[in-house]
């Protein structure tokens, strides 16, 4: 299998797969040294009452963000634990075909929510042994074809006529992204699945 | 009821639907996805604080017209590639992205180029894949994904340049 992480066995000694926790990286170093320096940069043009401006209202915004946060989260850890092994490898895994990036795309437009859901759930699933390419058709369409962005935000902004030509020409995006990231994917690591 | 509350509603729904099915397998099937997530979930919110409360600083000194003016009525592929890496290097939520294009097509930007802006920036914004892919997804999952999807803002902009909309 191409995770990495060993999987833990209960006192039944069936395997669960787990996800890997990530310590502090350098994505999060990244982002905090972006933040420090353009919150400086806001204070020498606005002064004090800019930064307390903005830190007003990112917090009330991230208090509004975090239930939804443990929502996602609690979402991808019960997938992980539902889903059957076996039949996720069958239906999304690298020899799906057509069908499982097919099955991606839908559920990648059907799923509710923001980012606090599509990646801990896209997450659980190559957990269970979804494949790169049914994956990266469920991420695509979740931000191309999904209706959560589109209605709350694209809409009101962009305007109907806009928003609808977006959607119907993103539509074959999401599984031509995921068979070409499974057409690369084979590419780059065709000793692995060999081996499989 | 509104856009957000329903997409609330939607999403706890699924979280109450998936736990039921968890809960029907056994209690500790249920206790040990409780535990899984919540963990998750503290192990999350570190990083999201710092980006999302972050976020608007970044967005405030990355003045929009600069990015506006990437997306000019400067047509055809250069244009468009153009949009991408404005795309790409957009910082801020959703408000900003969509009004960055909004402003674009009012002030005389081609529709396909605005299509690839909205289309670049929702496939691969750096700071949405800092702030929100990475911590959630394995990192070579993420790099994988944004670099096979680059050739996808050009496709939908070559599309809406045939079918003449938007």
């Amino acid at each position: 299998m191409q995770d990495p992480d060993e999987p833990d066995y209960t006192a039944e000694g069936e395997p669960v797969p787990r996800r890997k926790r990530k310590p502090i990286g350098w994505s999060f170093i990244t982002i905090g040294v972006l933040v420090v320096v353009s919150a400086a940069l806001v204070w020498r043009r606005d002064g004090i009452q800019g930064v307390t401006e903005i830190l007003t209202h990112d917090v009330t915004l991230f208090g509004g963000i975090l239930p939804r946060v443990l929502a996602g989260c609690l979402l991808g850890a019960f997938i992980a634990e539902i889903l059957p092994h076996d039949k996720v490898s069958r239906s999304l895994g690298p020899d799906s075909g057509l069908k499982g990036l097919l099955i991606g795309t839908a559920f990648g437009a059907i799923l509710p929510g923001g980012p606090f859901t599509a990646y801990p759930v896209a997450s659980a699933l190559l957990t269970v042994g979804a494949d790169f390419g049914a994956t990266i058709a469920m991420v695509v369409s979740w931000t191309l074809i999904g209706y959560g962005r589109a209605v709350a935000w694209e809409l009101p902004i962009m305007g109907a006529d806009f928003t609808l030509w977006r959607i119907a020409i993103s539509l074959p995006l999401p599984v031509l992204a995921g068979a070409f990231g499974r057409f690369v994917y084979v590419q780059m690591y065709p000793a692995k699945d060999e081996a499989e | 009821m509104n856009a957000a509350l329903l997409i609330d509603v939607i999403l706890w729904a699924s979280v109450a639907g998936v736990g039921y099915i968890a809960w029907r397998r056994g209690p500790k099937v249920m206790t040990a996805s409780l535990r899984e997530g919540t963990w998750d979930f503290i192990n999350i919110v570190p990083r999201i604080a710092v980006g999302v409360i972050g976020s608007g600083y970044i967005a405030a000194v990355i003045p929009q017209e600069i990015i506006t003016g990437w997306l000019g009525p400067n047509s055809g592929w250069l244009g468009v590639a153009t949009a991408v890496v404005a795309g790409a290097a957009t910082p801020g939520g959703p408000v900003v992205g969509f009004s960055i294009g909004a402003v674009a097509l009012k002030a005389g930007g081609g529709s396909p180029q605005v299509l690839a802006y909205v289309i670049a920036w929702a496939l691969f914004a750096f700071q949405r894949l800092l702030l929100w892919e990475i911590p959630f997804m394995p990192a070579r999952f993420v790099w994988f994904r944004a670099a096979v999807s680059i050739p996808f803002p050009f496709l939908a902009a070559a599309i809406a340049m045939v079918i003449g909309k938007p």
